[in-house]
């Protein structure tokens, strides 16, 4: 069942992930034109380009542990999962920029005096070194150990991710906390704990 | 007192009742199962006095009126208030009405409504998220009910609060907030002529989503202020707790007047969009006391707005 799961994975080149990928935001983009996204589409699309980003965020976070836990390998297709995750969190900041905030000086303060904003776009700038070195000849360059240091940077995208949709949440609300919840027991799974028992048997020697 | 109030804004500007009704079948018969919770065409009008209260602004239509809802007691989605609300029995419907009064009591909606004169007022809607409408509310003057059940001299303030019904609300089976959502309004802000109890919007009785059967509508604080389906008002002498202020005091002041000048900590309030305006709708200024300031700056005279804000 595990080897024809993988021998299908095998079979999709990344290029459909990428084409596909196309498809949500043109989706949401045609609902907020012909009103399907309610009377004020404006938010609605900056949301739910949010929402999606966060969810392929976490696909990508859980290739690693499907594959440990149930042998389904991913791997092959978790670039193209990351790149996907950059052009959503582009769009949604586009989106957030030129439909919503609109004036440049407003833009600007919004950055630097709202946390959740802030927070936002740390996720967002962590990214671009990420976005910029997902081809084969970066990875050549800068050598598999390098190259895998520098996209470790995935780990506090995520969470940066997630508290943001916290942070801008008004009241208590489930849905962004269900989000964190996941991020954080996937990032629980890719601590290396035998590493730190080690060393903190070591520590207390 | 109905009529009190001048305007350059007539019926006319309105848009015609036949129009948004026609508007409303179109869309039922296009969608009738999914709209079956969002208040269809009401039985009955309520003849309210047609001497709107507005600026030169067009109202934004039924449509937008009623689906576009932050009223949490139904869900945080814009749009569950027009899903779920419709669970909310309205009628009957009583207010317990006590503190510093000199006829404190339970009053059934009938007999708050039999001595008052029910008025258009044509306000603009603006949400502490930056979004802002045009509603053609129809009601009367707070102080209206206040003067009938007498208030106190020592009565300082009016706190109100919102039904509570775990069984009809499903948004309250979770703390959002602190439920019931309470509010809470300075004696001369309640008694101010611009301040309404709201029954009802073009012309129809309030869609529950709106905040039936009767509501507050303060039109120059923030949204959250204009409190919805009240089920209790008390005269007090201190400053009450309202809801948002309890949830985050330096984001939700008591007073929360519309105001350019104030940033909230996650939104800049320089600037709103009115809804309706679709994907590329342009930014405006926001107006302080959101334009109603010859009418109620002066209510504010000396105090740093800013510190209470």
């Amino acid at each position: 069942m595990v080897k024809r799961v993988n021998r299908a994975i095998g079979l999709v080149p990344p290029l459909a992930i990428y084409v596909l990928a196309v498809l949500p935001p043109v989706w949401f983009l045609w609902q907020a034109q012909t009103g399907r996204l309610g009377v004020e589409p404006i938010k609605a699309l900056e949301h739910e380009l949010g929402e999606l980003a966060l969810q392929v965020l976490i696909a990508t976070l859980a290739v690693r542990p499907v594959n440990k836990w149930t042998g389904i390998n991913f791997l092959k297709l978790r670039r193209a999962f990351g790149v996907v995750t950059f052009f959503y969190v582009l769009l949604h900041l586009l989106v957030w920029l030129v439909l919503d905030v609109q004036f440049l000086d407003q833009i600007w303060a919004d950055i630097v005096k709202r946390p959740y904003i802030t927070v936002g776009m740390g996720a967002f700038a962590l990214m671009i070194p990420l976005a910029l070195t997902s081809n084969n000849l970066s990875l050549r360059k800068l050598g598999p150990v390098r190259w895998r240091r520098l996209h470790r940077l995935m780990y506090p995208v995520v969470l940066l991710g997630a508290i943001h949709f916290v942070m801008l949440s008004k009241g208590f609300q489930l849905e962004p906390y269900v989000y964190l919840g996941v991020i954080l027991a996937l990032l629980a799974t890719r601590i290396r704990w035998a590493g730190w028992r080690a060393a903190w048997a070591g520590s207390a020697s | 007192m109905a009529g009190r109030y001048k305007s350059d804004l007539n019926w006319s500007d309105v848009t015609p009742k036949d129009v948004w009704l026609n508007r409303r079948k179109l869309m039922a018969g296009a969608g009738a199962v999914a709209l079956g919770s969002i208040a269809g065409p009401a039985a009955a009008s309520l003849n309210a006095r047609k001497t709107a209260y507005g600026e030169a602004l067009e109202p934004n239509t039924w449509d937008e009126i009623t689906s576009y809802n932050n009223f949490y007691e139904f869900g945080t989605d814009k749009g569950d208030p027009a899903r779920y609300a419709g669970e909310l029995t309205t009628d009957p419907w009583t207010i317990e009405i006590g503190g510093l009064v000199d006829r404190p009591g339970s009053y059934g909606l009938e007999d708050i409504l039999k001595d008052v004169t029910l008025e258009e007022r044509i306000y603009r809607l603006r949400c502490v998220e930056r979004w802002a409408m045009v509603v053609p509310w129809v009601g009367f003057e707070l102080a209206d009910l206040l003067d009938r059940v007498g208030v106190q001299p020592s009565a300082k303030y009016v706190a109100f609060e919102t039904a509570l019904r775990p069984e009809e609300m499903r948004g309250v089976r979770f703390p959002v907030i602190e439920w019931p959502y309470k509010e809470g309004l300075r004696l001369d802000e309640a008694m101010h002529p611009l301040t309404i109890l709201a029954t009802g919007l073009y012309d129809e009785p309030m869609p529950n989503q709106n905040g039936a059967p009767i509501r507050v509508v303060v039109p120059w604080k923030y949204g959250y202020k204009s409190i919805k389906s009240i089920v209790k008002i008390t005269l007090v002498e201190e400053q009450p707790p309202t809801a948002w202020n309890e949830y985050s005091a330096h984001e939700y002041g008591f007073y929360s007047n519309v105001n350019p000048e104030r940033d909230h900590p996650r939104w800049s309030q320089k600037y709103e969009r009115r809804v309706g305006g679709g994907l590329f709708a342009r930014q405006t200024p926001t107006a302080k006391f959101n334009g109603y300031g010859e009418e109620v700056a002066h209510l504010y005279a000396g105090m740093d707005l800013i510190v209470n804000h």
